[in-house]
């Protein structure tokens, strides 16, 4: 399942992605909002649940090679973190969903094999 | 690879989040390059990140030396910063002396040490109060 994909079937909106990354595989999800410890356990092709939207959520994301950051509950995202991840390739998807909630439709669409 | 040595060098600004994180990413570039196997690339990855936002949380920037060669990578940052008063306190995990500013950008968890710790081979750390802190981060590609 891409991040296209995945935005598409649960109503999340791009916030920021070229069409590059929304091709992204999705292979799994991960939810954390301490970055020393999302850096060590996100992994490759995981879409990351935080409610952080600073910049450090772009290298952390970056270098951990996650698929895409979904930010939950329409927390605003700072500007200047978009610029960001346009200029690392990092796609930032956004919900009024929790991160429970997230993480749920995620597992759900993994489980199905999607 | 061959023997080649690859040297940088890199900046690493004091309290510039825009910037936090760069020459870890700048190596690990380097390292996909020359086809260093993924695991390898994310304990570097891990290990420098937490040593470079250290440098930009605690000791007020500082510098970041990288050599490369067939066998392994060596990392250095080094600061000028306040230094690691108690350094067995401090590679505890959960203990942090991060402000709250800090702790709002979802860092200060207290686990930068013990992170760096986990996933380099050799972890050296020099620090004195009032002098700065070297911290060197070794990782084989080749366990042997």
């Amino acid at each position: 399942m891409t991040v296209e994909e995945l935005a598409a079937k649960y109503g999340y909106k791009i916030a920021t992605g070229s069409n590059e990354n929304l091709k992204n595989d999705v292979s799994g999800v991960y939810a954390c909002d301490l970055l020393s410890h999302a850096m060590a356990k996100v992994n490759s092709g995981d879409a990351w649940v935080t409610v952080h939207t600073n910049l450090n959520v772009v290298a952390v994301a970056s270098l951990t090679d996650a698929a895409c950051v979904i930010i939950p509950e329409n927390i605003e995202i700072e500007q200047a973190t978009l610029e960001k991840a346009v200029e690392k390739g990092v796609v930032f998807l956004s919900t009024s969903k929790s991160a429970a909630h997230i993480c749920h439709e995620v597992l759900s669409a993994l489980e199905k094999g999607l | 690879m061959n023997n080649t040595v690859i040297v940088r060098d890199y900046i690493i600004p004091a309290d510039d989040f825009a910037l936090a994180g760069e020459a870890s990413s700048s190596v690990r570039k380097i390292l996909t390059q020359l086809g260093v196997a993924p695991d390898i690339i994310k304990r570097t990855s891990i290990a420098m990140y937490e040593a470079e936002i250290n440098a930009v949380i605690h000791g007020h920037g500082g510098k970041a030396h990288v050599e490369i060669d067939e066998n392994k990578i060596f990392i250095r940052i080094s600061d000028e910063g306040p230094g690691i008063a108690d350094l067995e306190l401090a590679m505890q995990e959960g203990y942090s002396t991060a402000p709250d500013s800090v702790r709002e950008m979802g860092f200060g968890a207290g686990m930068g040490l013990s992170n760096m710790k986990k996933h380099s081979d050799i972890l050296n750390i020099d620090t004195e109060v009032n002098r700065g802190t070297i911290v060197d981060i070794t990782v084989f590609f080749n366990k042997p």
